[in-house]
Formats: structure tokens, sequence, C-alpha cells
């Protein structure tokens, strides 16, 4: 089975892309499982099955998301074996641009969308620049010179990805992005596997629940700003 | 086409002759937000001393930076070699077949300069059309087709490269997301393409675009503020001057506040194929060909008959008096007599 991680800001189209391109490959009899990984509530799973797509959906509730997301993959995995799916796609919000589900040996792909206006690419951290195949969304609604722009932005923070557009309404672009996951490298364990990037340092008076503001109860890793 | 000038390597260039040689590497300093290399240390020298707690803000890791450095280098060097580099003579497509596995049984080549007009009804395979050509589909789509660039089939590394996309499209219901001036947004436009005058281009861009709008704008006009017909003119304007896709597909243009034949006309001077999806008669045959789509495949490919071309002047006769109800309505003006 080929494992892949899909990630990307809230709302840039990764479920409707992955519709597009699961779609595409069951034209060409590949058979596509999916774990939606989100944080309180999602009506994705829905979405999926509605149209024959096997998915589960892993909440993280009041955890990391990310750190949730890395607790759960080696079993999701398994899952998908047990499901006998020749792809599992993992998808999940990057919410603090900061943290990428991404997996060394493992396909990554982002999902970003035009949208999110020119100055974006340079706002997200790993998950967009360690991301093996970025995948620019909305194009359809912008003007030709900002997809440039935008494209131009995107290569310079990832130069070696892999950059496709695909259209979530339409599916313009789908297949030709099913045809890149099918491409991918099989994944048989990920236990000992590596994250592509450090999960970010937390452990603070906050991460443990507290509520109060103030120095007095600030421990652990703080860091202040500085506005000398 | 690598020279010997430009070795020892970038990385290891004292950074002033670097910027002095390679302006544009400064943007992947500022798109990471570093600051540059102090005058007289390379970059690789530079990277060497980012603090680990740096990095870490970053989402990089040290021996990365070296990488994407020399990646992006690479990338503007092959951007910059794209605007001078060898020209694309012909694009060929050869049919497949059509949603019931029906054969197309057709070859059009376009050579830059042409026009070819699109018709068919919503859902007949336009959409996939353009898509097998911005794929370079070598007979690995739903619809087998073959694209040959110059009669050959092309580098299957060019699929995904900036530099070597085949199809600007300029889309009916397309918007500026950006709070920008007309100047600094064809500025920025003109930046990612590594142009050496900016100032120039950007004036030519605008010059051009009010050449071909009915109402005028100014380069501080915010692209937000633009109507529909100042949008479409400025994009025609900015896509023949900028944009290197070789193919420029447009989705009908609206007769609203554009010269349309002189937009079609902009962007063959510059040596563009023009495919063009409209009903518009008097845009449909200014087309040299027509590709009639159904059923998910080119069902005929019609060439522009003189006959049709003739009827071409009273198709503009019509067109024109129309125009004129118009503008008598824009003026407040009775249309009881036309």
């Amino acid at each position: 089975m080929r494992l892949i991680t899909v990630a990307g800001p809230p709302s840039s189209g990764k479920t409707s892309v992955i519709i597009k391109a699961a779609e595409a490959l069951r034209g060409e009899g590949v058979t596509v499982g999916v774990i939606k990984f989100d944080c309180l509530s999602t009506g994705d799973q829905v979405l999926y099955e509605r149209r024959g797509i096997a998915a589960k959906t892993g909440l993280s509730g009041n955890l990391c998301p990310d750190h949730f997301f890395v607790s759960n993959i080696q079993e999701c995995l398994q899952w998908g074996e047990q499901s006998g799916f020749d792809l599992l796609i993992s998808e999940s919000a990057g919410l603090c641009n900061r943290c990428a589900p991404h997996i060394k040996d493992v396909c990554a792909v982002c999902v970003i969308d035009n949208l999110s206006g020119v100055e974006t690419p340079r706002k997200i951290g790993p998950m967009l620049k360690m991301a093996d195949i970025v995948v620019v969304t909305k194009g359809d609604i912008v003007s030709q010179a900002e997809r440039e722009v935008f494209a131009y932005r995107v290569r310079q923070v990832n130069p070696g990805a892999v950059i496709i557009n695909v259209n979530g309404l339409t599916g313009q672009g789908g297949y030709e992005l099913g045809r890149l996951l099918s491409a991918a490298e099989e994944t048989v364990s990920l236990t000992g596997r590596l994250l592509r990037f450090t999960m970010p340092a937390a452990l603070c008076s906050y991460c443990l629940g507290q509520r109060k503001i103030g120095s007095d109860y600030q421990m652990g890793n703080v860091r202040k700003m500085d506005f000398s | 086409m690598e020279t010997d000038r430009d070795t020892p390597p970038y990385s290891a260039m004292p950074s002033e002759e670097l910027l002095r040689k390679h302006p544009y590497a400064e943007d992947f300093f500022t798109s990471l937000g570093l600051a540059l290399p102090p005058p007289g240390e390379s970059v690789g020298a530079y990277f060497g001393r980012i603090t680990a707690d740096t990095l870490e803000d970053l989402g990089v890791e040290r021996h990365e930076l070296g990488e994407r450095f020399d990646a992006f280098m690479a990338l503007l060097a092959s951007l910059q070699e794209k605007r001078t580099g060898p020209a694309i003579d012909s694009i060929t497509i050869q049919g497949g077949v059509d949603k019931s596995g029906a054969a197309e049984g057709f070859a059009l080549t376009v050579a830059p300069g042409e026009v070819v007009s699109i018709v068919g009804p919503t859902g007949s395979g336009k959409s996939r059309f353009l898509a097998d050509i911005e794929w370079m589909a070598q007979g690995d789509t739903p619809t087998k087709r073959r694209v040959l660039i110059n009669g050959a089939v092309p580098d299957p590394s060019r699929r995904f490269s900036l530099e070597y996309k085949l199809v600007a499209q300029l889309s009916q219901n397309m918007n500026f997301v950006m709070d920008l001036s007309v100047e600094e947004f064809i500025a920025m436009h003109a930046e990612s393409r590594m142009v050496n005058d900016v100032a120039g281009i950007t004036r030519t861009i605008i010059a051009k675009a009010n050449e071909l709008a009915g109402e005028q704008f100014s380069s501080q006009t915010p692209v937000t503020a633009l109507s529909g017909g100042q949008s479409r003119a400025l994009m025609i304007a900015d896509t023949s001057c900028l944009s290197t896709s070789p193919i420029v597909l447009i989705d009908e243009i609206e007769n609203a506040g554009i010269d349309r034949k002189r937009a079609v006309r902009t962007l063959v001077d510059e040596r563009k194929i023009v495919l063009m999806a409209t009903h518009d008669p008097i845009l449909a045959l200014m087309g040299d060909r027509r590709l009639v789509f159904k059923n998910g495949g080119v069902r005929a490919v019609i060439a522009t008959t003189p006959a049709e071309r003739a009827n071409m002047a009273a198709f503009e006769e019509m067109d024109a008096r129309l125009t004129a109800v118009r503008n008598a309505l824009r003026n407040g003006e009775q249309i009881d007599h036309i």
C-alpha cells in the first residue's frame, strides 16, 4: 500500500482535491481510503462516503493535532492494510502553519489556495517547504498574473517540489494528481520512521492546563517578545 | 547552457558579488525572513553560523538551506534562460478517443500567431482538451491524446516546470484578490518573471491595456476598482507582454468595455497561439480554424471559409449598431430611432 500525507491550511480545498484524485484513480482500478484528522468536528467523512470512498475520522480534541496525528498514524496504516486499499491518504489541517505531518520517504502533499494571497507561501512552514507535491487550488477565480506570481512564490520557498494546479470543483488536474500519487513509494511500516521536521517545542504551563495570565503563572518553555 | 562564468558555485561567492550578478537572489533571503549576508561573507559561511534556534523557527535544517539556495538559483537561471531561449515553433495535438471510446481522428498543428476557436456545449470536453495540452499528454489521460512540441515528444520534466507552462488562461470569472494599484500589481508580476526593466514594461502594459479598454484607468487605480472590461484589457496586455506560455486560452470576451478584435490582435502580435472558447460570431470567425467539441471529443476541425469571413462585415455592422444603442443608453439619450 502507498501512504500519502496531505496537509494544508483550513478551507484550502484538501477534501475536494482528494475526492477528485480518488475518483480519477478509481477509474483506473485503484482503491483509495482516507483518514481525516481534525480538531473539533468534521463532516468530511460523510462527504467521502457519499462518493464511495472509505474514510475514518480522528479528532484530536484538546490535544495538539499534529502530535495526535503522529501518535495514531501507524494504526491508520494497519487499518488501510486490513481494508485492502492500494492507496491510503491522511488528511490534516495545518492549524499553526508551523507543523507538518510529513514523514521521511512517505509522499507528502501540501494543498494551498490562490485566494489566500501571494504572501501566504512565505508564512507557511515545513508543511509547504518540505512537501514533495504542492497542489494549488482555486485558480479559476483569480487572474492569470496572480496565478503566476503565486506559483513563483511557492517555488521560491520550495524549489524542489512538483507544483500542480487542481480545480476542486471541475476536477481539472485531479486525474494528473492521481497519476502522481499512484507513483509514490510503498509504505510497509512506519515504526522507526522519522518525521521530516520536529514538532514545535512546547511544554509550558499552558500546555498543562494553566489559564491564568501573568508572568507568575508562566513556567517551562516560555519565550518573550522583544519590544526594545 | 551552463557556462563556466559563474563557477565557483553561488554559495561560495562573496555576497556582494552574488547580489550584483544576480539581484533576484535577494528574494531567497526575504522569502525566509532572513537578513542578507553581510558584504564579504559567502552564502555558505552565512548559513553555517545561523543559530539552531533560528533554523528551528524557519522550519528547515541547516544542510537543506544550502540545497534550497542552489535549487532557487537554478530556478532563477532557468527562468532567465527561458526569456531568451529557443522559441516554440509549433504545437501538435493528435486525437485520441471521445467519451464513448470512438476515435477522434484528427491532428491539429498550430503555430505562434494563429487563432483557433473552440465551440461546443458545456461539458463537451473543452476543459479536458486544455488539461491535455497543459499536461503534455502522451496517451496517458482518459482521452489518450498526444501533444508534440516542435514535432517531437517533449521532455517529461517540462510538465511541472514554471517556465515551460504551455497555457495561460484568461477565464471569464477571474478576480483580483490583491489590494494593489495597477502599477504595483504589474510590477510584482514582472518581478516574478525576472524582467530587467520592470518600470518600463509596466508602463507599456498599462498603455496597451488602455488602448483596449473603453474607459481609461490610471497606473494608480486599485486593481479591485477596475471594471470587468478594464480587468480583461489589463490581463490581455499583461499576458501578451509577461507570460512565457506560448498558448493563451481566452474563455469568451464579453462585449462590455473592451475592443475584442484588437484584444485578440494584441496577443497575435506577440506571437501567441490564441485558443478562444467563444460563441460570439465575430470572435469565432477571427479564428483560422475552429474545433467542434461533442461528447468529450473533437468532432470536427472546420477551417473558416472565405464566405464566412465575408459575413464578418455584416456581423460587425450589427455589432456596431448595438454598441451605438448601448452608448446612447449610457449617455441618457432616447433610443426611439435606430
